[in-house]
């Protein structure tokens, strides 16, 4: 394999990011940053209403305020009217009916942003308002009024493996909640439309998928695919907000209408409605296994709110619900999942993507058959992993690496930290932090191990694929590599990796990204753990083609001409799942398991988490600096879930649209992360390696939340846990 | 909108007479929020930042005084004799916000999860205010803070600063939130003990709509250290039936609301338990002779 042609800065080292630098020096220009002369500003109206019939919009005040350049609603839309990753049922400007507080209602342009938020004050929609439905199990009951006309089921599926009902020893049964988790990317959605000369436009964006928005923009804009261009700008994380569209198509309406440059940049308050959320979960679980610990039978139910539009809830709810059994070798079970519509502001893609849900409810059941059996929890897990030829409910056998086994014992072979006297502690580092609320009054110390698994790629059949080109030539410096594909770095680390790749593959230091834009082949999302393997698939197939014809040249040194090459990496395809949940659905898998040490102040319900493991299943590092970033970054975001991360909705409202009450962890709350890689390559990846964005994410709020049932022996079943859970209020 | 930039106490109090309707900024933590969400654009600001008369603080008389441009990170650093307002300082927000944000904010804003102010009213302080017509003048906390985000500045006066009897105890603030830094208080907790005067007070924040003084749990602790001989000799047990009634009535005190950072239920078990606690580290504090 190429991996042995060791170079300087290639795979496998942990190189320095390319865009490190400019970034912390503040040099790096995100999307936020972008501006051009003459350009105008834009702001949207949203509805306020989670559900409510639009009588009437009158905009004529707002048009003819000074400095507005542009007031636009649905009728201005030439194009098609909605839009959607998967089915296009989202209007670009709510059309006559309002589905969830928060949707775009109307757009405008001025000359500057605050001219352009006082004209939306100015524009008068009446509203007949309705009942919203805002509760997933009442949204499936017969009387429930309609979010759209063909129902409230997004997608239910079914997943029958053997006999579900066959007979076990011990059942353990459980119903389990998630709640709805902001992915709070440092950088709000912003972009910059540009008219162009020839009647297109040219958007400048901070996205995950260029080509997912392309496909979506021209369309509705009513323009040939050749005339919308879409170009990237700097991304300040994603976590998978950016993968629907939230103000590109606007920006590109308002731009085209006045023939200015549009630039529309959110605030963080409009930012929590312009984009989707994690699936909030409910989980109903029953596990029969033997006495020794074999497991017999899962059954389950899960449902997620998909709120108000499609969105990717198909694609989620047909993970969690394949997920559902877990890392495990299950011989029968009964797996069933629904997203449902409803008033809610949409969910889509979240980093672990109905995975993460999954996970939370069947280690919390590991947890309960362990104790009903008087079994280790790690042992039972033991017992029952799964490895490279286990068949899972799908009826899919796993053809790759499945380390489980290898994860479950590295984590028990890392040492606990140790204990720490809670007297003379600093107040810091207790429960509750700065806020000084204990002296280690109360304290009690608890212990919880998850682990769980995720698929890479896409899944159920669609193919991904990513295209790269790569030119080499020689100027006065010597050899430079210069590589292009429409991969989006969102801050993970691709453009690194693909430098590195370049540099293994081609012996030249010399590497230069070009700009990703849409003038080559979709590169696919930058989500689903799938870059490193796609596009890094592509450009090392690419640098393979020019490095056959350098070597059919006769070396480098005799290269006169510029060399070029284009290739596209396909994954192995995959298929649908039939009537009953079985086929071929995913790519690959990467494991994952996590220990969470948390001390709880249980007079109080204040948590401080003492330490978190992770082993990972990498397939192999190809930065291991980058991989650990990985790690953590989930496994923080991971915390965030288990113990503070909520978008708190009532009635269909949000109520926690900012970072002063939507919390997220703090360095007082995230402990260190020992990071445990475990390597071994995946057959058919470049290099081996497995994606690593998301495992961490699965897992850690599985572990957080048992460490909480230890050390308070309370039942927990729902995360975000609240102080008046650990308190039992 | 005008920025006004007084670079004195007098030249500010003159600006803010001539144009009651400014608004005053000191660090700004709570009004750019304001600005920020589109809720407030005042025709006028005036910036104090740069009048240092105020960003200052002293004691005479057994008197302290704590201008109103004193920042928190100041406080933190400059007065780690005054406990309880140093923990309450440092529990506001994060080190950029300590270094902009004010006792005078934090009174002017007048919201109960004002970080300081629990401090405050636990150490009955008053708030100084002067006007160029009028002068000054002193109102008691509670006659300042009439509600939430209610004080009783008149429109051509400003915050001078704070002022209260140094009291001679131990004492303590905690917060309650829902992480572990970085938080508005769920429930904050002042307890200070003043030897001299025999009293024990307890001011709660985040549980009403203003800063509330628990006083029957006050008068109930000073009682029971009257009788069990607690005040004339700090190593008499203060019994634990005592101090349960004790958290239990500061718990009563509460008058809290559900929303978005807190259940009522949970605020007030918060506020029993921080009674709890805070009582029992001052009476521990008072068993150690003063000079550890």
């Amino acid at each position: 394999m190429s991996i042995d042609i060791r170079r300087k800065g290639g795979v496998g080292e942990s190189v320095r990011r390319v865009d490190g630098i400019p970034k912390v020096k503040g040099d790096f220009e995100y999307a936020s940053d972008l501006r051009r002369d003459g350009m105008l500003y834009g702001a949207t109206l949203r509805s306020p209403h989670p559900h409510a019939r639009i009588a009437s919009i009158d905009a004529a005040a707002a048009a003819a305020a000074p400095g507005v350049q542009a007031v636009l609603t649905h009728a201005d839309v030439p194009g098609k009217k909605t839009f959607g990753l998967d089915v296009q049922d989202q209007p670009v400007l709510a059309v006559d009916v309002v589905r969830y507080a928060g949707e775009p209602v109307a757009i405008v342009a001025a000359e500057d942003p605050e001219v352009a938020r006082a004209a939306l004050k100015k524009i008068t929609v009446n509203y007949e308002v309705h009942t919203p439905v805002t509760d997933m199990e009442r949204a499936l009951e017969p009387s429930s009024p309609s979010v759209h006309p063909q129902g409230n089921i997004v997608r239910t599926l079914q997943v029958i493996h053997g006999d579900p009902n066959a007979p076990a020893d011990v059942w353990v049964e459980g119903r389990y909640e998630t709640g709805m988790q902001d992915q709070a990317p440092l950088g709000p959605e912003a972009g910059l439309a540009v008219p162009a000369a020839d009647g297109g436009v040219d958007l400048f964006i901070a996205t995950q998928w260029l080509h997912a928005d392309h496909e979506q923009l021209a369309p509705c804009l009513g323009l040939p695919p050749e005339k919308v261009r879409l170009h990237l700008s700097g991304v300040g994380g994603a976590f998978g907000a950016r993968e629907d569209v939230s103000m590109q198509i606007h920006a590109c309406l308002l731009a085209l209408r006045t023939g200015r440059p549009v630039k529309m940049s959110y605030g963080r308050q409009e930012s929590f409605y312009g984009h989707v959320h994690r699936h909030p979960s409910r989980v109903w679980m029953r596990h029969g296994a033997r006495r020794d610990g074999t497991l017999v039978s899962v059954q389950a139910r899960l449902l997620v709110d998909g709120g108000a539009y499609t969105s990717t809830s198909p694609a989620v709810i047909g993970n969690a619900t394949t997920f559902a059994a877990g890392p495990y070798e299950v011989p029968n079970a009964r797996l069933s999942g629904t997203a449902v519509f409803t008033n809610n502001p949409p969910c889509g893609a979240m980093r672990g993507f109905g995975a993460v849900q999954a996970c939370f409810a069947y280690e919390a059941q590991m947890d309960k058959l362990a104790a009903a059996l008087g079994l280790d929890p790690i042992e039972l897990r033991l017992k029952n992993a799964l490895k490279t030829g286990s068949v899972l409910p799908t009826g899919q056998p796993i053809v790759g690496a499945a380390p489980v086994r290898e994860c479950l014992e590295g984590l028990r072979g890392l040492p606990l930290p140790a204990d720490e006297p809670a007297l003379d502690r600093d107040p810091m580092l207790l429960p509750g932090g700065a806020g000084n609320v204990g002296h280690g009054e109360t304290l009690k110390r608890g212990v919880g191990v998850a682990v769980g698994y995720k698929n890479l790629a896409y899944s159920e059949g669609f193919d991904d694929s990513s295209e790269a080109w790569v030119r080499v030539s020689v100027d006065g410096h010597g050899p430079v590599a210069e590589v292009k594909t429409a991969a989006v770095d969102v801050g993970q680390g691709i453009d690194t990796i693909v430098t590195q790749i370049v540099r293994t593959e081609l012996g030249i230091d010399r590497v230069l990204i070009r700009p990703p834009d849409t003038t080559i082949g979709s590169a696919g999302s930058s989500s689903a753990s799938r870059q490193t393997m796609m596009t890094g698939g592509a450009v090392q197939l690419a640098c393979q083609a020019v490095r056959a014809e350098i070597d059919a040249q006769g070396g480098m040194q005799q290269v006169r001409r510029p060399i070029e090459a284009s290739r596209v990496f396909h994954h192995r395809p995959t298929g649908k799942l039939d009537a009953n949940g079985q086929g071929d659905p995913h790519v690959s898998f990467a494991f994952g398991a996590a220990r969470a040490v948390v001390e709880v102040d249980t007079g109080l319900g204040l948590v401080r988490v003492v330490q978190i493991a992770v082993t990972q299943d990498v397939g192999r590092a190809l930065n291991p600096q980058s991989v650990t970033g990985q790690i953590e970054g989930g496994s923080a975001q991971g915390l965030g879930l288990a113990l503070m991360e909520e978008v708190a909705l009532v009635d269909g409202q949000v109520k926690n649209a900012s970072f002063t009450d939507y919390l997220l962890p703090t360095i007082l709350d995230m402990p260190p992360v020992v990071c445990v890689l475990v390597e071994e390559p995946e057959p058919g990846l470049p290099y081996g390696a497995k994606g690593v964005g998301e495992p961490s994410t699965v897992v850690v709020p599985a572990a957080v939340v048992a460490a909480l049932r230890h050390a308070t022996g309370r039942e927990l079943p729902r995360a975000p846990v609240r102080p008046d859970d650990l308190v039992g209020l | 909108m005008d920025v006004l930039l007084p670079r004195s106490l007098e030249e500010a109090l003159a600006l803010k007479a001539e144009r009651p309707e400014a608004i005053p900024l000191a660090g700004g933590t709570d009004l750019m929020v304001e600005l920020n969400f589109g809720r407030l654009r005042p025709a006028a600001i005036i910036d104090l930042t740069r009048v240092s008369q105020l960003a200052t603080h002293h004691q005479e008389n057994g008197d302290v005084f704590l201008g109103a441009g004193l920042t928190y990170a100041a406080i933190v650093k400059e007065l780690p004799d005054f406990k309880p307002l140093v923990q309450a300082s440092r529990s506001v927000g994060s080190p950029q916000i300590r270094h902009r944000g004010t006792v005078g904010g934090n009174l002017g804003t007048a919201s109960p999860a004002g970080d300081a102010l629990p401090v405050l009213a636990a150490y009955d302080a008053d708030v100084v205010l002067r006007s160029q017509a009028r002068g000054e003048r002193s109102l008691p906390w509670h006659a300042f803070l009439r509600g939430p985000k209610k004080t009783a500045l008149a429109a051509d006066e400003l915050i001078l600063g704070t002022r209260w009897k140094r009291l001679r105890g131990p004492g303590s603030f905690s917060k309650i939130g829902t992480r572990n830094a970085m938080v508005i208080a769920v429930a904050g907790l002042c307890l200070v003990v003043d030897e001299d005067g025999r009293r024990v007070n307890v001011a709660l924040g985040s549980v009403g709509p203003t800063i509330i003084r628990a006083s029957q749990a006050e008068a109930q602790i000073a009682s029971v250290m009257g009788s069990s001989g607690a005040w004339q000799d700090p190593s008499t047990t203060v019994p634990d039936q005592a101090i349960d009634e004790f958290a239990e009535l500061v718990a009563s005190a509460a008058r809290p609301l559900d929303d978005v950072r807190g259940t009522a239920a949970y605020r007030r078990h918060g506020c029993r338990v921080l009674a709890r606690r805070a009582l029992t580290w001052s009476l521990n504090e008072r068993r150690l002779p003063t000079w550890l």
